[in-house]
């Protein structure tokens, strides 16, 4: 008979949340912006190109992947308190955005990888 | 101030999405027939039909302005307008620059051809018109700008290729001479979705693909006279100019 995990002696302990500095340094994503890392808990990932889509859809705390590197992904990314923005297949922000991205405190981050592997390793990490 | 009746996006068959029909001569024949005296050439990201088809405008009295409706990397579509030949040729030269450039499957896409004025096919597009140019869309209205040309981002509250499907908010840098919205909604609801857009003239046209498109949208121009500096004043709402 299936026994719950109280029954079998496991305590759940609601674990601590991994944050954006953990990330980078698990999936070697490039850091383009100075700003702090550690305070930024990532509770998931979203994935879309479309920004009217993010806006829409992406919730608080997730981890924002994407290939757009329009000024105004950061201006999302603020607006939806997502924990960071991650640039695919080696696309470079501007300086414009980089700047807009640390004045907002939204990590702006990169990876050669593109959005489909970037995104697996992401959902393994965070499952 | 005189009143004209204008069609600023029409596309012509060198766009893919372009019906074989679309010749620079029966888009004029059929402009005759809608009663514009404006039009425009706006193919995708090629300028190859505007002077044969403003060399056939002007024998039946209509005003065809040069075009094209550009992709930019953010794959927002945008009206770009220019005055002269000169300005024509350099903007081509600086898409040349910018093409990402992947083959034309005629078979999924449609033809990409230029004719002449006999309809005759002179040249292919072989690459597809279809991707985005490597320009951000400030970059592209920066270029349509230092050139003297008109910068007018396409039906923007569409799903597809729209600028506010495509950014989401309005970006805070972009110059623009006008917006386009698509041609079934109102300018009333436009504003009220998108308040980002009070400031700026609305423009409404028919993004024609085939000939009995041409006209089904538009708007009338309050103007001194059919030239480049004209537009540009009516479509800021400059010294009286209105686009109504």
């Amino acid at each position: 008979m299936d026994q719950s995990g109280e029954e079998r002696g496991i305590i759940e302990v609601k674990a601590n949340k991994m944050n954006v500095e953990e990330i980078v340094k698990v999936l070697g994503l490039e850091v383009y912006t100075n700003c702090d890392l550690v305070s930024r808990n990532v509770n998931g990932g979203y994935v879309s190109d479309l920004l009217s889509d993010v806006m829409g859809h992406a919730k608080e705390g997730e981890v924002w992947i994407t290939l757009q590197s329009h000024i105004n992904v950061v201006a999302i990314a603020s607006m939806k308190e997502l924990a960071a923005i991650v640039l695919v297949k080696g696309i470079e922000p501007g300086k414009e955005v980089v700047e807009k991205a640390e004045e907002e405190g939204i990590p702006l981050l990169g990876t050669m990888d593109d959005t489909f592997t970037l995104s697996g390793k992401l959902f393994q990490l965070l499952r | 101030m005189n009143s004209y009746y204008a069609d600023l996006h029409i596309h012509t068959v060198l766009s893919p999405c372009g019906d074989l029909e679309m010749s620079p001569g029966n888009i004029v024949e059929q402009a005759v027939e809608k009663g514009l005296d404006i039009i425009a050439v706006t193919d995708h990201n090629h300028t190859g039909h505007a002077r044969l088809t403003r060399e056939l405008g002007a024998r039946k009295g209509i005003w065809v302005v040069y075009g094209t409706e550009i992709n930019t990397r953010e794959e927002v579509h945008c009206l770009t307008f220019f005055d002269t030949d000169e300005q024509l040729s350099v903007f081509q030269q600086e898409m040349d620059h910018n093409y990402v450039k992947m083959p034309n499957d005629t078979s999924l896409f449609g033809y990409q051809v230029i004719v002449d004025e006999g309809e005759q096919i002179v040249e292919e597009i072989s690459f597809s018109l279809y991707p985005g140019l490597n320009w951000s869309i400030e970059e592209a209205s920066e270029v349509v700008h230092k050139l003297g040309g008109l910068f007018v981002p396409a039906h923007v509250d569409r799903t597809m290729n729209g600028l506010f499907a495509q950014l989401g908010i309005f970006p805070d840098d972009l110059e623009v001479d006008a917006v386009e919205i698509w041609r079934k909604s109102s300018r009333e609801a436009a504003k009220m979705e998108y308040p980002e857009l009070k400031p700026y003239t609305l423009i409404q046209n028919s993004d024609a693909h085939y000939l009995d498109d041409i006209g089904r949208a538009g708007n009338r121009y309050l103007m001194k006279g059919r030239n480049f500096k004209e537009l540009g004043m009516a479509l800021r709402g400059e010294e009286g100019r209105l686009v109504i």
